[in-house]
């Protein structure tokens, strides 16, 4: 049996600097059978997805391949020009992309744009492309194909899109399917019914699939084989289970063991490299001045049946209720977490915490006082928040050191509190202060925000989605920092995450929202080994994890 | 669709009588229309009367309300000039200008969009060089220089095309075009080619910036994966993308063509409302200003509401969201 892509010896480089050039991936060989699910694992910057562009053809310049072969189905990818007789993007080779709501033009029907490649491809008539695109509608599930036939993506959910897109990749019957990080903007729930239907094509159709991944519970959960790269090299190839399940490269290790656990909950996540003395010695110095530490265990934060809305008030139009009925209580000293799917109201619960959105509905308490929008500047002050994105979150103009002083300006510090003091305290050199925020990789830059948060000194540091836009071992290092700054001054956290894995490992209690409602508040422990709301166990359920085949970390020094 | 159709025609409405009032108060303040009308010589009870039956003594919003009457029966008053009905000097006058911008539109629609496309695709290739720096010059270039400036090259010098007028003109009985005599299809040339040539840029810059967005967004490289070919990538999808803008500058452009021709239509004595605008401010012809203004804003909420209505029929997504 002919194997459905062959690659050998590949590499890709890009011009760097004075003539130089970098290799962004370096004697790369892989063989993808028919029917097998093939996963190329690696952080951001590994070079996974330039050996997807190579094979989909659309490696930009002044990216060129300089060595190597690429084979689908027997017959060779001209290097050159990414194209071969007889051998063309879109009907050999299938191509699935992150996002699906930005694969597809807006301006189109979902009809039109399954039907064109199979027009310009199999060089068939309207009619009877109309007829294959229904039918590949219902091979991948989408309900109702004939009336989504003619509706634009606009109209259509996350997963639906991403169905369109899968359909759309299989209309031409080709071999080989790319799929470049194919769940990676959806929800766990949306990810697992796409992860089981790409399984069963792969198998039904015999389709070589080449999995473009960087999360490791998604390559335990389908793939038949796995290659971990670093740097543009690999690391690490094998059967998935047993690499995954036995690493033998150190990065390997550190990669797989950085993943959070869903099974049991550890003190720190394995990292590598430990604390330097300076870090420690600089937290220790911040214990006062949160004031966390003190009264731990009592009431910190209450929410009283809180609701919001957005939209609506002109002509009695009903605006769209994001939250309904939240009510919690935050103690002292305690990590609070929030999880839930995309839309489920989590965020819109902290923008209206962290004094960013009004509420419509009931009472928020903050240290036995009424929070309102408009507040004080001790209140203010006590509440500080890390969002998501490190890129968007820090002024880019601005360096890095007077973006802390600023709150320490102006919220007036107290002796000793200095940028330095703060940068030390989140592991980052003391010369950072003098960098502007481009100089720094995302991990750091999100290191940066939380040194401006606690600048503030706050009581309650609201934690939005803060690692999902970082790397596993990135994310295992700033979670840690979070843990630790945690231990050792006693701050309050509210941590909202759509990772139940990551909620886990971080958190004392855990609020579960579903479509703007709490529908589970529980001690972290029990929520996790005994779940009573069946939203809960689902959720739970659907997350593709490597427990079963990792064993438990050894913890260096713990 | 019929929602979002009625709310826009109430907001037409609504811009239509703001602007009536304002040119009533034109009307009222900018001179005394009894001092104008009247002889050198007329007593004051004459002027009185004159006054009286003009109704110039009663509320002011009842001269209001006779003033929108007027206007909505189609009076729009006498010029003082040329003492002519002016909705028949407007009538007159329409066809020259707007042949004019509808040719001049075409023109830059024609050209601007596959430069724009040319510039976007191979940003550095020579053509697309020349084109961009050309382009420099069509807009920074003032139009009675281009004007001045292709009447000597092709009128003066070569002696190809002619420098005025409208050339013959064939009567439909409510419509004078020139479009149907060789004379009247020359003499279009020259104007329509000065006027088109600031909306050309614009529409050209404007193209090739959203293309070159549009073309590395997703689903323009997702339609690359699928191995479509690239024209139909191009001109089929992207182009369709990157229309979105240009609906809204043509709109505006068309408007104030229509509008503020007056610096071409003076070099090319070319008999269009703005030759008669021109004519009605030297002369402080208050109702064909009057009337002018009217007309103007007209344009701009018809063409507004179009622009409005095409976003719609492009932009699926604009269909679903109602207004």
């Amino acid at each position: 049996m002919t194997a459905a892509l062959e690659i050998d010896g590949l590499r890709v480089e890009y011009p760097r600097g004075e003539d130089g050039t970098f290799a962004a991936v370096d004697d790369l060989s892989l063989v993808i059978g028919a029917g097998e699910i093939h996963a190329l694992v690696g952080e951001s910057g590994a070079g996974k997805s330039t050996v997807g562009n190579c094979i989909m053809g659309l490696l930009d310049p002044p990216g060129r391949i300089t060595a190597g072969s690429i084979r689908v189905a027997s017959r060779s990818l001209d290097i050159a020009t990414g194209q071969v007789e007889g051998l063309r993007p879109g009907r050999d080779i299938g191509a699935i992309f992150q996002d699906p709501m930005t694969a597809l033009n807006p301006l189109f029907t979902i009809g039109r744009q399954l039907c064109e490649g199979m027009r310009h491809h199999l060089k068939i008539g309207r009619s009877e492309a109309r007829a294959k695109a229904l039918e590949l509608m219902r091979a991948v599930e989408i309900p109702d194909p004939e009336t989504r036939f003619d509706q634009y993506p606009h109209q259509l959910s996350g997963g639906q899109r991403q169905r369109v897109v899968i359909a759309s990749a299989l209309s031409c019957d080709p071999g080989l399917l790319v799929a470049d990080e194919p769940t990676t903007a959806l929800d766990v729930s949306v990810q697992a019914t796409i992860l089981d239907l790409l399984r069963d094509l792969a198998s039904r159709r015999k389709l070589g699939v080449l999995l473009i991944t960087h999360n490791m519970g998604v390559v335990a959960q389908i793939s038949d084989k796995v290659t971990i790269m670093r740097h543009g090299r690999i690391v690490e190839h094998g059967a998935s289970r047993q690499v995954l399940g036995e690493p033998r490269a150190d990065y390997a290790r550190a990669l797989i063991g950085a993943v959070p656990r869903l099974d049991r909950k550890l003190h720190r996540f394995p990292v590598t490299e430990t604390q330097n003395t300076a870090e420690t010695a600089a937290q220790a110095r911040l214990a006062g001045r949160v004031r966390g530490a003190t009264d731990e265990g009592t009431d910190l934060l209450s929410l009283d049946n809180v609701g919001i809305t957005y939209g609506g008030g002109f002509f009695g139009a009903p605006g769209f209720k994001a939250v309904t009925g939240a009510s919690f209580t935050v103690k002292r000293g305690e990590i609070f977490g929030i999880v839930g799917e995309s839309g489920s109201g989590k965020s819109s619960l902290a923008s209206a915490i962290a004094g960013l959105l009004p509420i419509d509905e009931g009472q928020m308490r903050f240290c036995g006082q009424p929070l309102k929008m408009r507040r004080g500047q001790s209140v203010r002050q006590a509440i500080q928040m890390i969002f998501q994105d490190p890129y968007s979150s820090l002024n880019p103009r601005l360096r890095t050191g007077a973006a802390i002083r600023e709150p320490l300006d102006f919220f007036g510090a107290g002796d000793g509190l200095t940028p330095e003091t703060l940068f030390e305290a989140v592991g980052l050199p003391q010369e950072a202060a003098g960098r502007f925020p481009h100089a720094f990789s995302g991990g750091q830059r999100q290191r940066v925000s939380i040194a401006r948060a606690l600048a503030g000194q706050p009581d309650l540091l609201i934690c939005d989605e803060p690692t999902s836009a970082l790397d596993v071992s990135v994310q295992a290092r700033v979670l840690n920092l979070l843990k630790d700054l945690r231990d050792r001054t006693g701050l309050t956290m509210l941590f909202i995450s759509h990772d139940l894995s990551v909620v886990r490992q971080m958190c004392d209690r855990v609020a579960v929202m579903k479509s703007g409602r709490i529908v589970e508040l529980e001690e972290a422990e029990t929520l996790f080994t005994r779940p009573r709301d069946p939203y809960t166990r689902d959720l739970l359920s659907l997350i593709p994890t490597l427990d079963g085949l990792a064993p438990a970390p050894q913890l260096a020094g713990a | 669709m019929v929602r979002m159709l009625l709310s826009r025609l109430a907001q037409a409405m609504l811009v239509m009588l703001a602007v009536t009032a304002l040119s009533f108060t034109m009307f009222r303040f900018v001179g005394d229309p009894v001092q104008l009308m009247s002889r050198e010589d007329a007593s004051v009870t004459e002027r009185e009367a004159l006054r009286d039956s003009l109704g110039l003594n009663d509320p002011i919003l009842v001269q209001y309300g006779r003033f929108l009457g007027r206007i909505a029966s189609g009076d729009l008053g006498i010029s003082f000039r040329n003492q002519r009905d002016v909705a028949e000097l407007i009538a007159e006058r329409a066809p020259a200008t707007l042949e004019l911008v509808l040719v001049a539109t075409i023109l830059s629609l024609l050209v601007g969009i596959p430069a724009g496309v040319l510039c976007a695709l191979r940003p550095n290739g020579v053509l697309s060089r020349l084109v961009q720096s050309g382009s420099l010059v069509g807009i920074s270039v003032p139009t009675f220089v281009t004007g001045t400036l292709l009447i000597l090259v092709f009128s003066v010098t070569l002696r190809w095309l002619p420098s005025f007028g409208r050339g013959q003109t064939v009567d439909l009985g409510w419509w004078t075009t020139g479009f149907l005599t060789p004379s009247g299809r020359a003499a279009l040339v020259l104007p329509s080619l000065t006027l088109a040539l600031y909306s050309m840029t614009l529409i050209m810059r404007l193209i090739r910036s959203e293309m070159i967005d549009i073309l590395s967004t997703d689903y323009v490289r997702f339609a690359r994966a699928r191995g479509l070919p690239s024209w139909y990538i191009h001109f089929r999808l992207a182009l369709k993308n990157a229309m979105m803008p240009v609906i809204t500058v043509t709109g505006l452009q068309v408007g104030s063509l229509i509008a503020f021709a007056i610096v071409t239509e003076t070099i090319f004595q070319w008999p269009g409302l703005g030759l008669l605008f021109m004519q009605a401010v030297i002369f402080v012809d208050i109702p064909v200003m009057t009337a002018y203004l009217l007309l103007v804003a007209g344009v701009f909420v018809v063409i507004n509401t179009l622009v409005d209505l095409t976003y719609a029929l492009v932009d699926p997504r604009l269909r679903t969201r109602g207004v």
